[in-house]
């Protein structure tokens, strides 16, 4: 430690990279940005449900691989799960204090999101190329 | 933070329980109980794409638990989640831009969240059962 006024960085230099760095409200923005953007898509989540409710599997293949369909809910998977991330991590921020469980919590909740995404993601483009 | 040294006890503010149950307060508890019971659920959606994407039999098993007494229940209870969290959502969404925080207001926006839940839950289901025929 130098002695007090002895610092040879500037006062910027020293509170550079602890304060804001205009990016603090970006998670809360990025959840209500999903949530607005989850209300419509999760309408048409239902509706596309509702429309293959009972059918054969050739029938629903059809249905959820035709392009429109396929694009709402990719919309909806990726909107929705990246909401979720969002949500899971602020959750895990309240109540896990201790530095390893969080880190823990934090890694397992991103690694979930990542594979329901992609996990979804593929299977609603393979159902749209037919592979 | 744990870890960092602290020098002394610093005041805390009042725990949740000190504070009478309101219908407000146990709203935001269930908005975050449906947000993590729906965060499991994206697995539900997860396997029925799979499911779909994967061929006839694969998707005849989902079809099966969805169609059992357990898969219907919860089911059900992802609708009421889904529809209950975006209910909550828009409430939520109503208060961000500073509307919606007085004593009448308040109250009858947690109302109407509840009972909007679980009427068009209630709806979708009596639908959806008219449709399928059973």
């Amino acid at each position: 430690m130098k002695p007090e006024g002895f610092d040879i960085r500037t006062p910027m230099g020293r509170v550079r990279g602890l304060g804001s760095a205009r990016s603090g409200t970006q998670h809360f923005w990025q959840e209500r940005l999903t949530a607005v953007a989850a209300i419509p898509l999760t309408i048409a989540f239902i509706v596309i449900v509702a429309s293959v409710l009972g059918r054969n599997h050739a029938a629903v293949v059809q249905i959820l691989g035709s392009p429109t369909v396929a694009i709402l809910l990719l919309l909806f998977i990726v909107n929705s799960i990246y909401h979720m991330w969002l949500g899971m991590q602020v959750i895990i921020e309240d109540y896990v204090h201790h530095d390893v469980s969080k880190l823990a919590c934090l890694m397992t909740n991103t690694f979930f999101c990542a594979a329901a995404a992609l996990a979804s993601v593929y299977a609603i483009l393979k159902l749209s190329f037919g592979v | 933070m744990t870890g960092s040294p602290i020098p002394r006890p610093r005041p805390l503010s009042p725990h949740l329980q000190i504070y009478r149950l309101t219908l407000t307060m146990t709203m935001s508890i269930v908005h975050r109980i449906t947000g993590m019971g729906l965060y499991l659920g994206a697995l539900l959606v997860a396997w029925w794409l799979i499911a779909a994407s994967s061929g006839p039999n694969a998707y005849a098993v989902v079809e099966g638990f969805f169609g059992s007494i357990i898969g219907r229940l919860v089911l059900f209870g992802y609708t009421w989640a889904l529809i209950h969290h975006m209910l909550g959502g828009i409430r939520h969404l109503v208060w961000d831009t500073g509307h919606g925080f007085g004593a009448n207001e308040r109250e009858w926006l947690t109302r109407a969240t509840i009972l909007g839940s679980i009427f068009l839950t209630i709806l979708l289901w009596t639908g959806g059962l008219l449709m399928v025929g059973r």
